[in-house]
């Protein structure tokens, strides 16, 4: 009966299939090798270090919406502080989507109290007038620089004397940036350092700054700055004290979380509430500018979602546990494959290997290309997986024995039972897909590293019961050794309960 | 093994067969109970949140010979309002969990454990939620579970029917009832790492009802032509011969899964892994259940209510009278409803593949 069965392409050609395996594998080893990935990047829960969960939020006493383009400022605004403190890969993500993102701080190693204290504060938007600008380094204290210019303190002009620019330390920003007073102040880059009047006009009082570009008189982006009443009349008086005096104390300092962002100077007195900044910005620059000033116009505070900060020990252990369990797990599903699917299991062991090498594979991939971390929950994922990907075969390989049953030949079998069990494999496989990506999509923090691996395995499943599983029970079935339903092939008739034990090596 | 593998050759032949789908009102009672007794713990216990969802703090504090007593006479030096729970994990590990605190309270505990314990404040484990993280997170969770069912239902009702999306949803439903029913009951902790396990669940749970189904489908696509089965009987059929390989998944999903609960309970004592793995194991356990007593059922109850299935049935029922007159034999087991003959020869010849 089985000599009219249609038999699909791959039957034909198991040693494509199983070379496309090879070769995938061989490319990802490759490419490994040539990225220099050599190990998976972990998360801090299994080395250790600090990681913070903040939610933007609208500050105390503000009306309006949070924005997506507030979040991405805040973001930057986080990511200067945290770089401030100096430790090698350290990390500033947001999480989730659109106006609900969160923005997760991870810093390894012993650093937990200082990161808390440092990322919790409002950003605040200020003008202040330039008093006095100079080279960043910090300048020596000796000679001249010690008569301070008109209005300064002799105190402030100490600390500015003091103050370089250059480390990354000082350019935190925060703390620094009391709105009343005379302040000293880095530059975001690290450029130039600063001494600032006390602050005029504040953030919440711009009402609307965009980018354009003026074509007909070919000087190139500039920013568009309108203010609301209370901002028109602060800024015109600004303006026309500081636009007689001569530089730096005629030029106003955009300061945004205690750094200064631009400090244009003023041409003329601006009394109508709408300012131009002028330079050669590239678009980009304009842009950035634009952005800070509009976040200025709505600041957003943070609050502290959650803080978690476990120690070196408690990681180590924490990855032990994972390995072990997960080895457990393999051992386990490995000895229940060959107890009861005897020499079938052989071939769900080796498409486990695969799968196994093809997850380690891309894990440091991806490691290397998006900054993919392994967490615990990322190794339970993993875990949970060896079982999804083991079902896939028990499916195909139950499948086989019912057509075997059925009376069909094992070769004919493998034929007809792969074309049910792929259909139930692919619908069953698609609903543990939907499942981590809608876990992705709604989680943050762990929840997200279990659905990333989660779902990545579940694909690399499909892929190996594809091209790997499928093939290679094409090609056992030729052997003698399973054909003939040997006692140990997992095909016996015994085992399979056929009535009559000549119709599995005969045609009927 | 292969006496269970031999098993699996009867139950595919019809030779021995459960009867799930004629007492489906046993399955239905038992799931019923557990289902109210749900309800009750729900509402009269209640979850047992963790700190994650009500916001506060927690220290881990990890040295060979520490006490519950010295790390609370540490606590309570500080003055820190509100109730502090102290508890030993594992071997060497103190935790203290304390309500919501303030950044300089928080300073002040880790200060005095540290002192207390002769250690680096770095060292103590910490884990601080604010009070509004908690409602973050349950809405998140809420918006993923019923995102789920949706996207899910959708794409069952295409890739089968609807009303077999309708009974998978059901036996899911079902399920996470039960999981979180049990969790009431127990007093287990509810922290992020439990719900994931929960939406895990989920995937799990419908994984297994797929299995069964695309067997039920095949085995009742050509019934209204060949008239030898009514619904009810080719599903229940399709449940058994789908035993076996039912009953291998779930085992093989449990052992990793069982493999996370043991090392992450007996290594780390608490914390993300055995949260996780907790959680999966009860609901791979009743996900299992469900599809074979739950889901199934359902579906042959809402199929026979259509005409077609019901005018089938009654073709069925009058042959079948017939038959008993003729034939003395009457089923192997006496499991089904209606009396038709058993085993190998007797069984509808499976529409031959072209």
């Amino acid at each position: 009966m089985s000599s009219t069965s249609r038999t699909p392409k791959a039957a034909s050609r198991p040693g494509r299939s199983l070379a496309i395996t090879a070769l995938v594998l061989l490319a990802l080893l490759a490419l490994v090798f040539i990225q220099g990935a050599t190990a998976v990047k972990l998360g801090l829960d299994l080395r250790g270090g600090t990681s913070v969960t903040l939610q933007p939020r609208l500050a105390e006493g503000e009306s309006g919406k949070v924005t997506n383009a507030a979040i991405d400022q805040a973001v930057s605004i986080i990511r200067q502080r945290v770089n401030s403190l100096g430790v090698a890969e350290s990390e500033v993500t947001a999480q989730g989507s659109g106006v609900n993102r969160q923005i997760v701080i991870s810093v390894p190693g012993d650093t937990g109290r200082r990161v808390v204290d440092l990322v919790g504060q409002t950003a605040e938007l200020r003008f202040r007038q330039v008093l006095v600008s100079g080279a960043p380094a910090a300048t020596p204290t000796t000679g001249s620089v010690a008569t301070p210019p008109a209005g300064v303190s002799a105190d402030t002009n100490a600390k500015y004397a003091a103050l370089d620019c250059t480390l990354a330390a000082n350019r935190q920003g925060t703390g620094s940036d009391v709105a009343t007073a005379q302040i000293v102040a880095c530059d975001r880059a690290g450029t130039s350092k600063f001494i600032l009047g006390p602050a005029e006009v504040l953030g919440r009082q711009v009402s609307k700054a965009s980018a354009s570009i003026n074509q007909s008189s070919g000087s190139g982006w500039y920013v568009l700055l309108t203010f609301d009443n209370d901002g028109t009349k602060a800024f015109g008086t600004m303006t026309s004290r500081v636009v007689t005096l001569t530089a730096p104390e005629n030029e106003v300092a955009i300061v945004l979380d205690g750094l200064v962002v631009s400090a244009p100077r003023i041409n003329e007195a601006i009394t109508s509430g709408s300012a131009q900044i002028t330079g050669s910005f590239t678009q980009l620059e304009a842009e950035d500018l634009a952005n800070v000033l509009k976040y200025g116009a709505l600041p957003l505070a943070f609050d502290r979602g959650e803080v978690q900060q476990i120690s070196p020990t408690l990681g180590s252990d924490q990855l032990r546990a994972g390995l072990l369990a997960g080895f457990l797990g393999l051992g386990l599903v490995v000895l229940y494959s060959l107890l009861y699917y005897r020499g079938l299991g052989i071939v769900s062991v080796g498409s486990l290997l695969i799968a196994g090498s093809l997850t380690y594979l891309l894990f440091l991939l991806l490691g290397k290309w998006l900054g993919f971390t392994l967490t615990l929950a990322g190794i339970a994922g993993a875990i949970v997986a060896i079982g999804i990907t083991a079902d896939s075969f028990i499916v195909y390989f139950e499948r086989i024995r019912d057509e075997v049953r059925e009376g069909r030949s094992l070769r004919s079998a493998v034929e007809s039972g792969w074309l049910r069990a792929r259909r139930t494999i692919i619908v069953a496989d698609f609903v543990s897909i939907i499942a981590a990506a809608l876990l992705y999509l709604f989680a943050v923090g762990g929840v997200r590293g279990f659905a990333f691996t989660l779902g990545l395995t579940t694909l690399i499943d499909l892929f190996v019961v594809f091209v790997f599983t499928k093939p290679i029970v094409t090609l056992i079935a030729k052997m003698r050794f399973y054909s003939s339903g040997h006692p140990l092939s997992g095909f016996s008739a015994k085992s399979l309960g056929v009535l009559v034990p000549t119709t599995v090596t005969k045609e009927a | 093994m292969s006496k269970l593998s031999g098993i699996g050759g009867r139950l595919y032949r019809g030779e021995t067969s459960v009867d799930f789908i004629g007492k489906r009102r046993r399955w239905y009672a038992i799931s019923g109970i557990f289902i109210i007794a749900s309800i009750f713990a729900l509402s009269f216990q209640g979850l047992h949140l963790g700190i994650e969802f009500k916001g506060g703090s927690s220290y881990t504090v990890n040295k060979a010979g520490i006490t519950v007593e010295q790390a609370r006479a540490a606590v309570d030096a500080t003055g820190i309002p509100g109730e502090t729970i102290i508890q030993k994990i594992g071997g060497d590990k103190v935790r203290v969990q304390t309500g919501a605190l303030t950044t300089a309270q928080s300073n002040q505990v880790q200060d005095a454990l540290a002192a207390k314990f002769g250690i680096l404040t770095d060292a103590i484990d910490t884990q601080i939620v604010g009070p509004s993280w908690g409602k973050e997170i349950t809405r998140k969770a809420l918006y993923g579970l019923f995102g789920f069912l949706i996207v899910v239902l959708l794409y069952l009702a295409m890739a089968f029917e609807p009303k077999m999306a309708i009974a998978a949803i059901v036996a899911v439903i079902h399920d996470v009832f039960i999981t979180v029913g049990i969790y009431a009951l127990v007093g287990f902790d509810v922290t992020p790492a439990t719900v994931i396990g929960f939406l895990t669940i989920l995937g799990y749970s419908l994984y297994d009802t797929v299995v069964v189904f695309d067997k039920v489908r095949e085995n009742t696509r050509t019934i209204t032509s060949t008239s030898k089965m009514t619904y009810s009987q080719a599903a229940n059929l399709a449940v058994n011969q789908t035993l076996v390989r039912s009953f291998n998944t779930s085992l093989i999903a449990l052992l990793p899964v069982g493999s996370i609960l043991f090392v992450g309970a007996g290594f780390l004592g608490a914390g993300t892994l055995k949260d996780l793995s907790l959680a999966l194991f009860i609901g791979l356990a009743t996900g299992t259940y469900s599809s074979i007593f739950i889901a199934t059922p359902l579906l042959a109850v809402l199929r026979e209510r259509e005409p077609a299935m019901q005018a089938l049935a009654k073709r069925i029922a009058g042959k079948t009278l017939v038959q008993a007159a003729v034939a003395n034999n009457a089923s192997v087991d006496g499991g089904a409803a209606i009396a038709t003959k058993r085993g190998p020869r007797n069984q509808p010849k499976r529409n031959r593949r072209r």
